[in-house]
């Protein structure tokens, strides 16, 4: 009991100095997404192309290896060394230097080699959960100023020129550019997760005929797609639907969405 | 003692802060990292009988999803699962058992896979379907490896398999043969069956 107050002291004080330093954890900035209709570059069988998204509220930047590690310290069972494999191959956060650290420099560096089941439960952990493909492609059209700049050739383009950059070396931090809703990041820095990732196959309707291994290889079925200029997207859905669930990759992060029913802090 | 301390602090912190736990790796003793059952799974069954994923552990299993209002796919999945099931002898089948899992949050309640399983004459005591919530069918959909989406007409595109679980619920095999036997797919049914029989 001796010196108790001392202690009593510094503990406050470390509780408060976590509590300051976890602070961008926790109050994470999600910006809204006003509803709207656009033309997916994916169909939705043989109906009309346009798509209705919902008003939602979407996180300005994807997340980073320092809110995962915050994410991590509070549910170890998503450590790399505690993960059951059935959520998570080996491959999993092998890039930190330990299972419960990262170095200085990855920390605004948007967090990759997360499987699908860790994105969802770091998502759960803030009351979100991973965006739809048509949330994400939704607001991924937009460029500064436009909400949907698909059809400009300069902006294609320039995506495209992120694609044909070889990947390997550093990834960059976050807080790029934001665009015309306030989101930051959706291109030129990492792939992302999204919720529906295994409903992503081409193949329009399979249901009483065809070969199931064309399910397999959406090569086969790119061709049913709507908008074949649109080669960075379709790279993004080819991508995806080849993933498992437990999969991770150097270059695929994500970020959460919650419904915009109120304003989010 | 100060580094102690410190330590204690960002614990106790971190949980305050901490959000409710998300309910996806289920607390687990000795089941392999691989086992379907660490999915936290509730399901609510044909008779309306509410249980976790997990219980089923224990005996090997069939597992497939399906949808019970689907034209053509998944009156074939049952009539397959059947034509695998009439490969083995009397004293292999009983020791199997079959978990149908549907896509259709919607319209799939108890009454619904009741009345299937009436139509279909399916063996309750053997064969179970299952319904759950819609974020627990992509997850469990994501860890069967099974691509599905609902079209605009309330009908369902999806992957169309039989996958085979061992009695921890780990996946010994997988066929997407359909309308008739895969023999490989039935081998490796009787020999899990057999390897269920000497532990």
């Amino acid at each position: 009991m001796k010196g108790s107050a001392g202690r009593h002291g510094k503990w406050l004080a470390a509780t408060l100095f976590v509590a300051l330093m976890s602070m961008p954890a926790v109050a994470a900035d999600y910006v809204d997404v006003p509803a709207g209709a656009f033309q997916s570059v994916l169909p939705t069988a043989d109906t009309p192309l346009d798509v209705s998204v919902a008003a939602l509220a979407m996180r300005s930047e994807p997340v980073t290896n320092a809110e995962f590690l915050a994410f991590i310290s509070a549910h170890p069972e998503w450590r790399r060394d505690q993960v059951p494999r059935l959520f998570a191959e080996s491959r999993y956060l092998e890039h930190w230097p330990t299972a419960n650290s990262i170095d200085a420099g990855q920390a605004r560096q948007p967090v990759v080699k997360v499987s699908w089941f860790a994105a969802q439960a770091f998502c759960e952990s803030e009351q979100a959960r991973l965006p739809t493909w048509h949330e994400w492609e939704y607001v991924a059209a937009a460029d500064a100023t436009r909400r949907d700049a698909r059809a400009d050739p300069a902006w294609r383009n320039r995506i495209l020129g992120w694609y044909e950059r070889t990947s390997g070396g550093d990834l960059a931090q976050i807080g790029g550019d934001a665009n015309a809703y306030g989101v930051r990041d959706l291109h030129g820095l990492v792939w992302e997760w999204v919720d529906d990732f295994n409903a992503l196959f081409i193949s329009a309707d399979n249901r009483n005929q065809g070969d199931p291994d064309l399910l397999k290889f959406c090569g086969a079925g790119a061709l049913s797609m709507q908008d074949r200029d649109n080669y960075a997207v379709l790279m993004r859905i080819a991508m995806l639907s080849s993933l498992k669930g437990a999969d991770v990759t150097g270059n695929l992060g994500f970020r959460c969405v919650r419904p915009a029913t109120e304003k989010s802090q | 003692m100060i580094r102690h301390a410190a330590w204690f602090g960002l614990l106790l912190c971190l949980g305050i802060l901490a959000n409710p736990a998300p309910a996806l790796a289920a607390p687990s003793s000795g089941l392999p990292g691989d086992s379907v059952y660490q999915l936290d799974l509730p399901l609510l069954d044909q008779d309306g009988k509410a249980m976790a994923f997990a219980s089923l552990r224990g005996r090997p299993r069939l597992i497939t999803m399906f949808y019970s209002s689907c034209p053509y796919m998944c009156p074939l999945i049952i009539d397959t699962a059947r034509m695998t099931e009439r490969e083995l002898d009397e004293a292999q089948r009983v020791k199997l058992a079959v978990l149908m899992v549907s896509f259709d949050t919607e319209r799939d309640d108890p009454a619904a896979l009741k009345a299937l399983a009436e139509k279909r004459k399916i063996d309750t005591g053997r064969w179970t379907l299952a319904r759950t919530d819609a974020g627990n069918v992509r997850k469990l959909a994501a860890i069967l490896g099974i691509q599905y989406r609902q079209l605009d007409d309330g009908d369902f595109n999806h992957t169309s398999v039989l996958i085979l679980l061992d009695a921890e619920g780990r996946v010994a095999a997988r066929s997407e043969v359909m309308g008739k036997t895969d023999p490989a797919f039935v081998d490796a049914v009787r020999r899990v069956l057999a390897d269920g029989a000497t532990h």
